[in-house]
């Protein structure tokens, strides 16, 4: 059974001054439960509206979101959503922000600590559950997103970019981490990265799309995820057909990158 | 021109500080700005130099004391003082007919605070006789020379030089004793030597002002005691305050998240916000007069709108992403109204309250100076219509104490409270 279908998705923002964007175009795809998706694409194709309708915030122009059977019509705790920075709330402390989902829900202390401080320490912020926000360095506050989003136990997480604004090295612990997280916990994730690396080394599926309109442009079925599960995550960039797939991909959004800055050359 | 010369000293006293501390004091702790080699330009490198601070503040009460005499300066740092004690001069008279005679006047200059006791000399012999005159420092005075000589100025006599140096119709000369002048009338006009302190009528010194404290805080001024007058000013403060703030971040939160409210308080707040609250005062005492109630909407209407308007940047401020992750989290929209919109605000809302409270203190003195029966406005006011100076730099200096302690205070309180400001 399918879980999240996204059916015959287009959206198209009209602009003030009467022109308007076609930000996507009969966008449809099926995911399973627990399935890892990552999708790329140049900037301006469309991927953070499609999550963002995905999540609720934007109502399609065309087309719907089918969640287990029912039409998505705004953003629900059924979908959690994991931000590049800036979404934790600050007035909070670690702790507060992870058991926030379950305290909206009317939940007492005793019924969410144990699954909260499992989480604070699956997600390695165990010694940093009284620390403030501001107190902790990129790669701390998005683990703290990612337990927040995994307390309220949605049925489906939605990542925009969120390993975007953190340096290599925490980068690649992060991938670590969410692979893990995605085994231990089996949700199904959509996850957007500019990082064709990161992409094709997370992603059971990956999509890639392309712009103006935007549009799926390709799709593969990729071993590395499962692979990445249980080895190191170094090994399995050495495992066989990576390079090729990430050259492929990146080859493919250069191209398109390309085509952009033809147009707008044109253009001017 | 004692102006300038206070200057002149102030800066001197900036300089010399400046290059003492800079070579005889070099920094001992070594602090990791010590380290840094590019300092000019860098802002965190730029700290508060406590010496100097404390320099500057001697230096404000040295200047003071040692430009009005104080007790608490050691005599040897004093300006020079105005000529106080007994000085005489002898002046010339010629009747019409040419003839000429010499008289001495006794001049007893009383010290400020003092009362000019007059006094009496021997009048001596010829047609001029002596004159004993009283007076008080820094004065002027006009001495009507002739009440005792034999020639009067109706009957033609005039003065014609003093202590032996000519003196024109209209002309002004100098000796040791002081300077002397004509008046239109003929009559001698004496000034000792001022000095170059303060007359206490215009800057008492600092005891005097401590003094006056001291004297206000235990019997009062205008039936209240120093605290009282304080405490009215305060009370209206916090009072009008907390009335602005109750009702100028709910209507701030209301523009920040509905169309039809901002649209409809918009032009109002976007009105009132560049009127200076001290304009309104002649309305708000024509409509609610001089009486507490006044006052306190006054400080009302001074807080209201930059709370309003703070409160609405607080909220419209929120970044999105927050919001979108409550919703995602399964927050109502009460609850995103209560965990995040209002938490998230709170630094611009204290941000508003700590200018409100300045501005509130400001407008209350204000007030006070235009029509009160008490508050600290009030007493410096009335003091300056008896001319009572030591008051109204008391009031001045109390003033400004407590309105930088209500801005330690709110920051303290916004250190506390929102510990998360400007750091996410
Ligand atoms: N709220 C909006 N109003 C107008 N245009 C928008 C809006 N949001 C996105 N767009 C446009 O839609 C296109 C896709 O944007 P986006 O989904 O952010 O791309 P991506 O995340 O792939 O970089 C862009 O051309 C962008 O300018
Ligand atoms: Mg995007």
């Amino acid at each position: 059974m399918a879980t999240l279908s996204i059916e015959n998705i287009s959206m198209r923002f009209d602009l003030p001054n009467g022109t308007h964007v076609q930000a996507l175009k009969d966008v449809s795809l099926e995911l399973q439960t627990g399935e890892l998706l990552s999708v790329l694409g140049p900037s301006g194709c469309g991927k953070t509206t499609l999550l963002n309708i995905v999540a609720g915030f934007l109502a399609p122009t065309e087309g719907r979101i089918e969640l287990n059977g029912h039409v998505v019509t705004g953003p629900n705790a059924e979908r959690g959503m994991v931000f590049q920075q800036g979404a934790l709330f600050e007035w909070m402390d670690v702790r507060g922000n992870v058991s926030f989902g379950p305290r909206m829900k009317g939940q007492t202390e005793p019924e969410w600590a144990g699954h909260v401080d499992h989480l604070l320490d699956v997600t390695g912020l165990g010694d940093f559950k009284d620390k403030a926000i501001y107190e902790l360095s990129g790669g701390m506050q998005q683990r703290v997103a990612l337990a927040r989003c995994l307390a309220n136990d949605p049925d489906v997480i939605l990542m925009d970019e969120p390993l975007g604004a953190l340096d290599a090295l925490t980068r690649e612990k992060m991938q670590g981490l969410v692979l893990k997280l995605w085994k231990e916990t089996g949700k199904t994730i959509i996850l957007i990265t500019h990082s064709v690396e990161e992409a094709v080394l997370l992603g059971e599926r990956l999509l890639v799309m392309a712009p103006r309109p935007g549009r799926i442009h390709k799709e593969y079925n990729l071993p590395f995820a499962d692979m990445g599960v249980d080895a190191d995550l170094r090994e399995v960039k050495h495992a066989e057909g990576y390079a090729d797939t990430r050259e492929e991909i990146l080859e493919m959004i250069w191209d398109m990158e390309e085509e952009i800055m033809g147009r707008t050359e044109d253009t001017q | 021109m004692i102006g300038l010369l206070i200057l002149g000293v102030y800066v001197a006293i900036f300089t010399v500080s400046f290059l003492v501390v800079r070579f005889f004091l070099r920094r001992s702790v070594q602090d990791y700005t010590s380290l840094k080699t590019v300092t000019f330009g860098d802002e965190s490198a730029v700290t508060s130099n406590r010496i100097a601070s404390i320099v500057s503040v001697a230096t404000i009460f040295l200047i003071w004391g040692s430009f009005t005499g104080s007790d608490w300066v050691p005599g040897f740092l004093h300006a020079p003082g105005p000529f106080v004690g007994d000085t005489s001069f002898t002046y010339t008279l010629e009747t019409e007919d040419g003839a000429r005679d010499d008289a001495t006047v006794s001049v007893r200059v009383f010290d400020f605070g003092e009362t000019a006791e007059k006094f009496t000399v021997e009048e001596g012999e010829g047609i001029a006789k002596n004159d004993a005159v009283a007076m008080s420092a820094s004065r002027s005075t006009t001495i009507l020379f002739d009440r005792n000589d034999e020639v009067k100025r109706s009957e033609g006599a005039r003065v014609v030089a003093i202590d032996g140096v000519e003196i024109g119709d209209s002309g002004s000369i100098k000796t040791a004793a002081g300077r002397f002048a004509l008046t239109d009338k003929g009559a001698i006009s004496f000034a000792p030597p001022r000095g170059l302190q303060m007359e206490p009528i215009w800057l008492p010194p600092p005891e005097a002002v401590v003094g006056r404290a001291i004297e206000i805080s235990n019997e009062g001024y205008r039936d209240s005691t120093l605290w009282k007058h304080l405490g009215y000013s305060l009370f209206r403060v916090i009072a009008g305050f907390f009335f602005g703030a109750l009702l100028g971040i709910p209507l701030g939160y209301a523009m920040g998240l509905s169309n039809w409210f901002r649209g409809w308080f918009e032009p109002i707040v976007e009105f009132m916000r560049p009127v200076p609250p001290l304009a309104l005062i002649p309305l708000v005492i024509i409509w609610f007069g001089i009486g507490e109630s006044g006052k306190i909407i006054l400080l009302f209407l001074a807080s209201l709108w930059i709370m309003a308007i703070s409160a609405r940047a607080g909220v419209s401020g929120v970044n999105i992403s927050k919001v979108h992750a409550a919703y995602s989290l399964g927050a109502s929209k009460f609850q995103i109204m209560r965990y995040v919109i209002m938490p998230n605000s709170l630094p611009e809302i204290f941000t508003g309250a700590r200018v409100a409270m300045g501005v509130c203190w400001g407008t209350v003195v204000a007030a006070e100076l235009v029509a009160a029966s008490e508050g600290a406005g009030m007493m410096i006011m009335v003091a300056s219509k008896f001319q009572l100076t030591d008051i109204v730099l008391m009031g001045i200096i109390l003033i400004g104490v407590i309105g930088f302690a209500i801005d330690i205070l709110m920051s303290k309180a916004e250190n506390l409270l929102v510990p998360w400001k400007g750091r996410s």
